[in-house]
């Protein structure tokens, strides 16, 4: 009995053990390398071609040894793309002439709706510096997939769509390594600096 | 009551109109029991086909009340839609059911979660614009409100306003 009692003790000593390994390693965070870390691989940044709002070809290899952010957005968006344009063109007036060092892309997910025509006209309230891009729907499909970005058309009852879509903004150095991501949350001090650093890479 | 004293109160409630008729930063609206408060929309890009816009709205009766959308002359229509950001995917989906306010609390629409939307405006919002609309309610009925139009939520101009491009 006591032999019994025992075991079962210690059965269930090893069960809660376990689960509370099991919660806390779930709980924590993934390792993750610090924003200005190079992930070397090529989960960012991999091969892509478009066509600019000013009917530019630009692809990863015009982009060769120049710096640039990038983000993925669509006019049809109330809130986040067009704040994100209205910071970055905020952040980039203040670089001044820094800001001419790196390359700020715009990736429309939506180029059904978004015509070039539409997009050249909604990119004159932005910073000048800021290009939007867009391709057919396999072009969009394969710049996500070398940003490991995310994008889904929603249909709604209207007959009418929306688009689910990643908002980070993407840091490509000019050796073509992932520099982090620009976060509109945090201080526009450390979003300066971050920009300040891009341009020097 | 003396006529001096008819004149120095009907002159001092002169005086609060005025003074919170130029507080231009807040301003509200009322119907029955439901209070409309601030209601803003933001500065719009050129071309922009769709604009977000937010308010509060209290409701300080015994019984829920929904609001179930609106209209304005200076937009295709407006709708109600809730927005979520989850692992770095932003969602936006309407609210097909309208938007309940329950007896004596209030909802924020606000950036980042529930909005009106403003489909397909007839001329870009510039900032400092205002704009009439009405919104519906299910028990409070129809509204008539002003949406004013900010680059922000604060309401303040910031240094982005140079590259605005408003053309006049
Ligand atoms: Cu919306």
């Amino acid at each position: 009995m006591n032999r019994v009692r025992l075991f079962r003790i210690c059965v269930w000593g090893a069960v809660v053990l376990l689960a509370g390994f099991l919660l806390v390693s779930t709980m924590l965070p993934e390792p993750q390398a610090p924003a200005e870390a190079s992930t070397g691989t090529a989960r960012v940044g991999g091969p892509f071609s478009l066509t600019s709002h000013e009917g530019e070809r630009i692809d990863n290899q015009s982009l060769t040894g120049r710096p640039y952010l990038v983000f993925f957005g669509f006019t049809h968006c109330p809130e986040i793309c067009p704040t994100t344009l209205f910071e970055l063109t905020d952040l980039m007036s203040e670089l001044g002439a820094d800001a001419e060092k790196f390359e700020a892309l715009f990736v429309t997910v939506d180029p059904e709706r978004d015509t070039q025509a539409l997009l050249a006209s909604y990119m004159t309230s932005f910073d000048s510096r800021i290009t939007a891009l867009r391709g057919s729907s396999e072009e969009t499909e394969t710049t996500l997939r070398a940003f490991s970005a995310y994008a889904a058309k929603v249909p709604l009852e209207d007959g009418q769509y929306t688009m689910d879509h990643t908002t980070g903004v993407y840091l490509v150095r000019g050796d073509g390594s992932f520099g982090g991501t620009l976060d509109m949350h945090e201080p526009r001090d450390i979003r300066l600096q971050k920009l300040r650093r891009l341009a020097g890479s | 009551m003396s006529y001096s004293n008819k004149v120095a109160i009907a002159l001092s409630l002169a005086s609060i109109t005025i003074l919170s008729s130029s507080a231009a930063s807040a301003h509200d609206f009322s119907a029955g029991d439901i209070r409309i408060g601030h209601p803003w929309s933001r500065a719009a890009p050129a071309a922009a086909p769709v604009m977000g816009a937010y308010l509060t709205l209290t409701n300080a009766g015994p019984e829920a009340d929904t609001l179930v959308g609106g209209s304005t002359p200076l937009a295709e229509r407006i709708e109600i839609h809730q927005m979520s950001i989850e692992d770095g995917v932003a969602r936006m989906r309407p609210l097909p059911d309208g938007l309940e306010v329950a007896p004596g609390s209030s909802v924020a629409l606000a950036p980042g979660g529930i909005h009106l939307m403003f489909i397909k405006p007839a001329r870009p919002f510039a900032e400092g614009d205002r704009i009439e609309a009405t919104l519906e309610f299910a028990r409070a009925g129809s509204v008539r409100v002003e949406f004013v139009v900010q680059r922000n939520a604060e309401g303040k101009p910031d240094t982005a306003t140079d590259h605005g491009g408003h053309t006049p």
